[in-house]
């Protein structure tokens, strides 16, 4: 039974591992938009990111 | 471009608040970074995308656009937000539009998503902490049900409560919060039992466990919490999906006027409005005022607050209402009310106070609470008793009273109606109805009549030429020309009936606002609009057009459009056994055609708003459930004394706030489809009671007769949570 004192802390270490994955995954916003993600992924554009700001001459006065 | 003059205006005084001396270095780079943050983000509203080719589509078109940041779609709530400083919707709509997508601008004052996604990501985050505690601890109780004795058992015991303790102080804060609320105001709501049995079943817990007491309840309470917030979740979920769809209804009206500041034209918002002030209302423009024509003339669409289809004619002194509809000729209104004290808003008052009559109704979720929280707290506390009288061991009582407490825990209960109402209106979401209130599935299962309006509910509100053939050919290429002239709903219905007629050489064509369009054609003059103006006094049943080339004067009679489904809906409702009615308050020519073009048998013209509502009142009073389906202004106080009621999305405001359910395309089918689900959603709604009965009146004996074990208590919770969830999926 020597075992469990490395078995338990195992398994909470690895609960607590799942739960902190999927906090944050809720607080990147991972669950704002299922519909779009599913879809996304068929698509090849690059969008890992918001595209880099233009410098500003573009921006019309 | 006024826009953006009135938001360096503003800046400018935002810049002497701020007191960096930088700033005052660079006041222009400021101002544009002060826009960039006022006008930066745009929300478009795109009702038609719908795959990842859409995405893609709508992104590359609207990146290639110079001065565009980034444009992200979400797909869930079918929007873009685009990052263009600089940039107005306007600039963007018709890039869209170019590639195949309808978009309409939402202002993004009127979407408060940020607030509600906090709420949802606040709850699922609880979701998932209780969630992840409870497979830790289940673990442990599988040891411990397994067999594990003495020390190992206590040990585990000692986990699981390090780990449930605080899952339940956290994830149970919003049942604590609730039941806090419900026992400072004297009532016992049905979170009540359930702190009751959290903190109870924890308390003992920990009891039993530093006595090395063979039984805990952690895994229970921590399990009671999860399945409970999940079916809090499914409720707000059905909520927030319905308030956002009803906020971007909201939303795509945005609410700005023209105003004529010292001669200028000047975009203000129609909340800073006041009586005194000039407003120049465009063709096609919604009037945002009550006010009094000043200058112009016109014809105003009225069909939104009366009903009436035909067109009212506009000149200098005339009062018009917020709502109304300009059609032809630009108009300047002396603006007499505005706000809060316009017409429209008045009627939002009183269809608010129609509203509260029908808050009377208590969902069948509510009645069974009611009953359930007594009970529940009576059957623990007499366990408790009779176990202390005839034992006289405090500490078993008191167990047998928390096992009580947990095995009648309404975890069914607390799924049994969000689990079956999620199904339901994502179903009807799907099919383009949306549901605003909560127990309007279970009223719409009892209607047995319904009551249609005509203009804009049964007809799209959108003429149509009656009898294209009848027209002489030889005047049909004048017809054309004189029709394609003008943006007025009959010359555009003409136009679209006759397309494919090469319009005749007319020359000097001009639209006289109010009136018609008039030119000339091979010498002769050459009109077409009011009789009036025509030179004739022929009367026409329904809206009409004449048409004069030279001395020879023709009538075009028009008639309203079905909308598309109006009689595949009107023969199912029949089919079901519902007693279909159409109430109107045009005239009797033009119901009577509809009427009898859809097969309804009861219908009444002329009728006024507040006849309507009485006509609703009178059949619920004769016992009858009615279901109003209306959109104007006039139908208004009839959808709010409605026992259920749907609008258009293309209705009024004030007609959407009133009713339950909101169609958002425009077709009626699902009108009939929805009354279908609303009946099959009442059956599994209570069956799942049925089934949470059934489980409670086979586990509760057990419980009160002290053999109920934590083991137990695991299974009949998750079987019967579950049970209910894949009952509710039976929704058709």
């Amino acid at each position: 039974m020597e075992v469990l004192v490395f078995l338990i802390p195992v398994s909470l270490g690895l609960g607590a591992l799942g739960l902190a994955a999927f906090l944050w995954a809720l607080r990147s916003r991972q669950y704002e938009d299922p519909k779009g993600d599913a879809a996304r992924i068929l698509s090849k554009e690059w969008d890992d990111r918001p595209r880099p700001a233009p410098d500003k001459d573009n921006d019309g006065s | 471009m006024t826009e953006a003059r009135t938001d360096i205006g503003s800046s400018d005084h935002d810049l002497r608040l701020s007191a960096c001396p930088a700033c005052d270095a660079a006041p222009l780079a400021e101002r544009i970074a002060q826009r960039a943050v006022k006008t930066g983000e745009l929300v478009l509203s795109l009702p038609t995308v719908h795959c990842a080719t859409c995405i893609t589509d709508v992104e590359r078109a609207l990146a290639a656009v110079p001065g565009v940041w980034s444009a992200r779609v979400n797909l869930s709530l079918r929007r873009v937000s685009i990052e263009a400083p600089g940039l107005a919707a306007h600039d963007l709509i018709p890039v869209l539009d170019r590639i195949g997508y309808e978009a309409h601008e939402l202002d993004p004052a009127a979407l408060s998503a940020t607030a509600a996604d906090r709420q949802g990501r606040d709850i699922l985050m609880r979701i998932g902490v209780s969630g992840f505690a409870m497979m830790n601890i289940m673990i442990l109780s599988v040891a411990v049900w397994s067999g594990a004795e003495a020390a190992t058992r206590d040990l585990f015991h000692w986990i699981s409560g390090a780990i449930a303790l605080p899952t339940v102080a956290f994830a149970g804060r919003p049942f604590f919060a609730s039941a806090w609320r419900a026992l400072r105001a004297g009532r016992l709501g049905m979170d009540v039992p359930i702190s009751l049995a959290l903190i109870l079943a924890s308390a003992i817990s920990v009891f039993e466990t530093a006595q090395g007491g063979r039984h805990a309840y952690f895994d229970a309470a921590v399990m009671l919490c999860f399945f409970l917030l999940v079916g809090r979740y499914l409720d707000y979920r059905t909520r927030a999906i319905a308030r956002s769809a009803a906020e971007e209804l909201t939303a795509l009206e945005v609410p700005r006027a023209v105003a004529l500041v010292g001669g200028q034209e000047t975009a203000v918002a129609v909340a800073d409005l006041v009586p005194g002030d000039l407003i120049l209302v465009r063709p096609g423009a919604r009037v945002a005022a009550d006010g009094i024509v000043v200058t112009g003339t016109s014809e105003i669409d009225r069909s939104l607050l009366t009903g009436e289809s035909l067109p009212v004619q506009a000149a200098p002194g005339l009062a018009l209402s917020a709502g109304e509809v300009n059609l032809t000729g630009p108009l300047t209104l002396r603006v007499t009310a505005a706000g809060r004290d316009s017409s429209l808003a008045r009627l939002t008052a009183l269809v608010a106070a129609a509203e509260s009559a029908r808050g009377r109704y208590t969902s069948v979720a509510d009645r069974a609470s009611r009953a359930y929280a007594p009970v529940v707290h009576l059957l623990a506390l007499a366990s408790f008793g009779g176990w202390l009288g005839v034992t006289g061991d405090a500490r078993l009582a008191l167990n047998v009273a928390a096992a009580v407490l947990i095995i009648t825990c309404p975890c069914a209960l607390g799924l049994a109606v969000p689990a079956v109402v999620t199904a339901a209106s994502g179903r009807l979401f799907r099919r383009g109805l949306l549901i605003k209130d909560g127990t309007a599935l279970e009223r719409l299962a009892n209607v047995d009549t319904v009551v249609f309006d005509k203009t804009g509910t049964l007809t799209l509100g959108m003429p149509q030429v009656a009898a294209p053939e009848a027209l002489d050919p030889a005047a049909r290429p004048v017809a054309a020309a004189l029709a394609g002239a003008s943006a007025h709903p009959l010359s555009r219905a003409l136009a679209a009936a006759l397309e494919g007629v090469g319009p005749a050489a007319v020359e000097d064509l001009r639209e006289v606002p109010g009136y018609g369009v008039e030119g000339r054609w091979q010498g002769q003059m050459v009109r077409l609009g009011r009789a009036d103006w025509i030179g004739t006094d022929e009367a026409a049943p329904g809206p009409a057009s004449w048409l004069r080339i030279g001395d020879r004067v023709q009538r075009i009679d028009f008639t309203d459009r079905l909308r598309s489904g109006a009689e595949a809906c009107v023969a199912a409702l029949r089919r079901r056994g519902l007693r279909v009615m159409l109430l109107s308050g045009d005239n009797a020519g033009a119901v009577a055609d509809i009427a009898v073009r859809l097969g309804i048998s009861e219908w009444r013209a002329g009728v006024l708003p507040q006849e309507k509502a009485a006509a609703v009142a009178e059949l619920s009073r004769d016992g009858a459930h009615v279901l109003m389906v209306g959109d104007g202004l006039n139908d208004t106080a009839a959808l709010a004394a409605a026992h259920a009621s749907i609008s258009p999305a293309s209705a009024l405001d004030a007609a959407r706030v009133a009713s339950d359910m909101v169609l958002l395309g425009s077709d009626l089918a699902p009108v009939a489809e929805a009354v279908g689900v609303a009946r099959s959603a009442a059956r599994r709604i209570r069956e799942n009671f049925a089934l949470s009965v059934l489980y409670n009146i086979v586990a509760v004996p057990f419980a009160v007769a002290g053999f109920a074990t934590p083991l137990m208590a695991a299974l009949a919770m998750s079987l019967s949570s579950v049970s209910v969830t894949l009952n509710a999926l039976r929704v058709r």
